[in-house]
């Protein structure tokens, strides 16, 4: 019986130390590098959105839900990430639908142009967030570079373990919670730094989108139909990376016959009303809140009027959740704001 | 399979849980398939190569033996049939006869080692002989695969073979025993080179579960991890960074790089052994030790006594010995003897057998002449260190430091720096630029060298530094306990807290601290422009 | 010599040559003491465990046995159990005088 306690004392002490060391070293994203920690910070929102948009930062730096529901109330979500790649959007479609079935997925079709695993780096800060399920299994297996094994995203510490020297006090600040860094997935950015002289894309060899892209894109556009999700492609209005005809006549094929939406926003850059000396805050490749709010408007017009998603600014329990969001949304409008003035950057760091 | 990789930990863990389900008569046939499995796993293309050697050396072996127990027999009944000359040819005609399958067998797979390994390099010299008579085009070299572990598993197989032509036991009758011999996974890498007799005795027996005997191999292995990944493979970078630089990094770096490939390779080698060892120890086999803390040796005779120990023992017994009991040698010494005097002749034909053995002991080691040259270099200090013994001798009758702590200290710093000096032609790309740049430590070593900034720039930080050095020191703690005895014996006779908290920061301290996996830094996690 | 021979007797080793073995004894002690002069290998016991002798004074010595007794040590007898101690060494030399007889 003693050596029964010994053994059971022995492994929970064990255990509950790995559990520690792994929260401690795993990265925090809650300073410098917001991006990681996004995907993570859906799961603590309540559900039931009618719209969620699932991609990389065309979405996630471009579309503000907050707009959307205080001008039309729209409940929306942006399960975004950096360079998220289409498998990774497909396992977080995957993964939402099953969690709270939303009316219409909207996605942005630029990560069609990768067809294979891309940056380590990047595939950690949009897996390490989600909670486990078959979906983010299949998205290790679907996303990992050679030098990756599944195991390190089964014990994170076997990936992480070398950041002891690191460690810095945010780590101990936020052993067990993180604070938002997104507005209901939005990465807002207030400053501007104008495009300026934007190169065209250079020629590719190939213009083909990959096999394993179209596969997935296959996957989603069926797993979409089956679940009675209405599924939206789009092109941001952002001007790099390169978008080219090529593609874009791909896409309006695909959607054509598939029978889906596909709006290509750069195509309306004028009826959005961009102004690419004011609507980026780097040069074009992100637009700053001004052009995200700008970009809102018009797609919430179109969500609103032509698709028909409901305005649910009725709903009590809702509006609660959304005032909440906005007092955070034109509090950190006014920091960035006053570290503009102050530092002359958002951050309110003293060195640039 | 590296041993430092996820899939050898995987493999690791079936094969041990499936050895102690199986009935123990099942064990070692099972070790055999799991043996096969580690070396298909590393490349299929190996395994043809030593089941050659497995098989000719089995069926040679077993010819000798057999051939030579019934001689015996028939000898025993009819010897007194016969004169003592007749007896003597008898006897002598018998071992002519056997040491004719002996020779082939032996030199088949010592032929296949040399030509595995040595076709390259012999094609190197011949072109650079014939580039001298002015003959530039050459030959081109082939591409040969070298079978992982084959001058390992082939040395092991020739002790066997050897030792059954001498009679000292029986061949083994099984040839799927005789395969796992050879091809035992945990040994197949980097050795030890174990001895038939030895092994022998604990391979092939039913093995119940133990929980001492296999905490002692886990606590064996984890010490072997933490030595290759928290010592060796940080301190690496920086010993890669010195030698890839000879311009920059001269004069006292290159003295730190070759300190550094003294830890470096100590960690990393006796590392590998404790996984070793500690692997056919939680299945209940004993192979033996490869080193007894090496560098406390007080001259370079005792440290190759106690560094890589089977490999030293291997060429003492199969090459030194017979070359230097040959009667060749015997004849040599007479005469030696008798024209350079007794004292210094006898020295002859055991320098003459010693300058072979520690060649063939750098060509062993790799087909390059820094390899020979450092064999070579190990030979030069043994002989002046055995000359000097007379000096010696006359020094501590009149200086009594003999036994003194620094005494003995002095003698191990020698040796660390007679061996990192010979080691630096590990390092360097050929045997001048390793004159060079051992030279340089004397010609270039200057203060301004001493800077922080210098070693940081050598690919670690400030904390692997002290990652590393603090692991040293555990090292050197741990190797000063061992003297008196087994550290794990300590540690098990441990209130039980102690020991899990010894166990569980050992565990801890490799997870965190180990150099392994992709790495950490935040630069690659900057977001850029997706 | 008395006690040295009574315990080879002990150990069986010389048989019932008893003057011969005396005088082979003397000369093999005094091989070895002009080896290592600081070592009684009267009673010495680990040679070749306890570091006394290496590979080296174990062919010096073999070279002198041999050439002394007139016999053959081969290589395969070189052993750490043959070279142990005195009486070892001279049981191996006692072997080979035997079979070449």
């Amino acid at each position: 019986m003693k050596r029964i306690i010994t053994i059971l004392l022995a492994v929970t002490i064990s255990i509950t130390g790995l559990f520690f060391t792994t929260k401690l070293l795993e990265p925090k994203y809650m300073t410098g590098i917001l991006e990681g920690a996004m995907i993570g910070e859906y799961y603590d929102d309540p559900i039931d959105h009618d719209v969620v948009f699932i991609g990389d930062c065309e979405l996630y730096e471009n579309i503000s839900p907050v707009y959307l529901w205080e001008n039309y109330g729209i409940n929306s979500y942006i399960r975004g990430s950096a360079q998220q790649l289409i498998w990774q959007s497909y396992y977080l479609a995957e993964e939402t639908i099953k969690r709270e079935h939303p009316d219409m997925i909207v996605f942005n079709v630029l990560s069609m142009k990768y067809n294979e695993p891309q940056n380590e780096a990047y595939n950690r800060m949009t897996i390490d967030g989600m909670k486990w399920s078959k979906s983010k299994v299949d998205t290790i297996n679907a996303s990992m570079t050679e030098d990756e094994h599944f195991i390190e995203y089964l014990f994170p510490i076997l990936r992480y373990h070398s950041r002891w020297s690191d460690l810095n006090s945010d780590d101990f600040k936020y052993l067990f919670h993180r604070d938002k860094v997104s507005f209901n997935g939005y990465y807002m950015r207030v400053d501007v730094k104008e495009a300026t002289d934007v190169p065209e894309g250079r020629p590719l060899a190939d213009y083909q989108f990959g096999e394993n892209a179209y596969y997935y894109l296959d996957k989603l556009t069926k797993l979409c139909k089956e679940n009675d999700v209405k599924l939206v492609l789009v092109k941001a209005p952002t001007l790099y990376p390169y978008w080219y005809d090529e593609w874009d006549k791909q896409i309006v094929d695909y959607a054509d016959e598939n029978n889906l939406t596909y709006i290509n926003f750069l195509e309306a850059q004028d009826e959005i009303g961009l102004d690419w000396s004011k609507d980026t805050y780097d040069g074009g490749l992100h637009l700053n809140l001004a052009g995200a709010e700008k970009l809102s408007k018009y797609f919430g017009m179109i969500l609103s009027n032509d698709m028909k998603v409901p305005d649910r600014r009725g709903d009590e329990k809702l509006a609660k959740y959304w005032d909440s969001v906005e007092k955070r949304y034109n509090a950190e409008i006014k920091r960035q704001t006053d570290n503009l003035e102050k530092f002359g950057n958002v951050h309110g760091d003293t060195e640039d | 399979m590296l041993f430092t990789s996820y899939e050898f930990l995987l493999f690791l863990l079936v094969v041990f849980i499936m050895y102690y389900l199986l009935p123990g008569r099942a064990q070692w046939s099972f070790l055999l398939l799991a043996s096969y499995a580690f070396y298909f796993m590393c490349d299929p293309r190996y395994l043809i190569f030593i089941m050659v050697t497995t098989v000719t050396t089995f069926f040679a072996a077993k010819k000798i033996s057999d051939k030579k127990e019934s001689f015996d027999a028939w000898f025993k009944e009819h010897k007194k049939e016969y004169e003592k000359e007749e007896r003597k040819a008898l006897k002598a005609k018998e071992h002519s006869a056997e040491k004719k399958i002996f020779l082939a067998c032996l030199l088949f797979n010592l032929g296949i080692l040399a030509v595995t390994k040595y076709t390259n390099f012999t094609i190197a010299n011949i072109n650079s002989i014939l580039n001298t008579f002015g003959r530039p085009d050459g030959i081109s070299f082939v591409d040969l695969i070298i079978p992982m572990g084959i001058s390992f598993y082939t040395f092991q197989s020739m002790g066997y073979l050897i030792d059954v032509f001498n009679g000292k036991f029986k061949a083994q009758d099984n040839l799927f025993k005789f395969a796992l011999f050879v091809s035992f996974f945990p040994q197949l890498v980097q050795g030890p080179i174990s001895r038939y007799a030895d092994l022998s005795q604990t391979l092939y027996e039913e093995h119940k579960f133990d929980w001492r005997t296999v905490s002692f191999g886990l606590e064996r292995i984890l010490w072997g991890f933490f030595k290759k990944l928290v010592i060796a493979d940080r301190i690496l970078v920086v010993v890669q960074a010195i030698i890839a630089d000879p311009d920059t990094y001269n004069g006292f770096y290159a003295f730190a790089g070759a300190m550094f490939y003294a830890l470096e390779l100590y960690a990393d080698f006796t590392g590998g052994i404790d996984i070793t060892i500690g692997v056919a120890e939680t299945m209940g086999i004993k192979v033996t030790e490869n080193f007894i803390r090496p560098y406390f040796s007080k001259n370079i005779k005792e440290y190759w006594n106690r560094w890589h120990i089977t490999m030293g023992t291997w060429f003492t017994d199969y090459i030194f010995y017979p070359i230097s009991a040959s009667q060749f040698m015997m004849k040599l010494s007479k005469k030696s003897r008798a024209r350079l005097g007794n004292n210094l002749g006898k020295r002859v034909p055991v320098y003459l057998s010693s300058f072979i053995v520690w060649f063939t002991t750098g060509i062993w080691h790799g087909a390059s002449w820094n390899f020979i040259v450092w064999g070579l270099g190990n030979f030069v200090v043994i002989m002046i260190s055995q000359e000097l013994e007379p000096f010696y001798r006359w020094f501590h009758s009149k200086v009594h430091v003999d036994g003194t702590f620094g005494w003995r200290l002095f003698q191990v710093i020698r040796t660390v720096l007679i061996m990192s000096s010979l080691r630096m032609f590990d390092c360097y790309r050929d045997v001048p630029l390793t004159f060079k740049m051992f030279g340089s430590i004397f010609a270039d070593s200057c203060l301004a060298q001493l800077t922080p900034a210098a070693f940081t720039g050598m690919g670690i930080t400030g904390f692997d530094y002290a990652v590393v050095f603090i692991g040293m020191l555990i090292l050197v703690a741990v190797s000063l306990i061992q003297r008196s005895g087994s550290v794990r014996v300590k540690i098990a006779n441990c209130a039980a807290p102690v020991r899990f908290i010894i166990w569980y920061s050992l565990f801890m301290a490799t997870l965190i601290f180990g150099a392994y996996g992709i790495g950490y830094s935040a630069s690659q996690f900057i977001y850029n422009q997706f | 010599m008395a006690p040295m021979g009574d315990g080879l007797r002990e150990h069986g080793v010389l048989g019932g040559r008893y003057d011969n073995k005396e005088e082979k004894m003397e000369e093999l002690l005094e091989i070895l003491g002009d080896l290592h002069p600081e070592v009684d290998f009267t009673t010495a016991k680990d040679l070749v465990t306890g570091g006394i002798l290496d590979s080296f004074d174990i062919v010096s010595l073999i070279s002198e046995i041999n050439e002394e007794f007139d016999i053959t040590i081969g290589a395969a007898e070189l052993t750490p159990e043959n070279f142990a101690s005195a009486e070892t060494i001279y049981a191996l030399i006692k072997a080979k005088l035997d079979d070449e007889d």
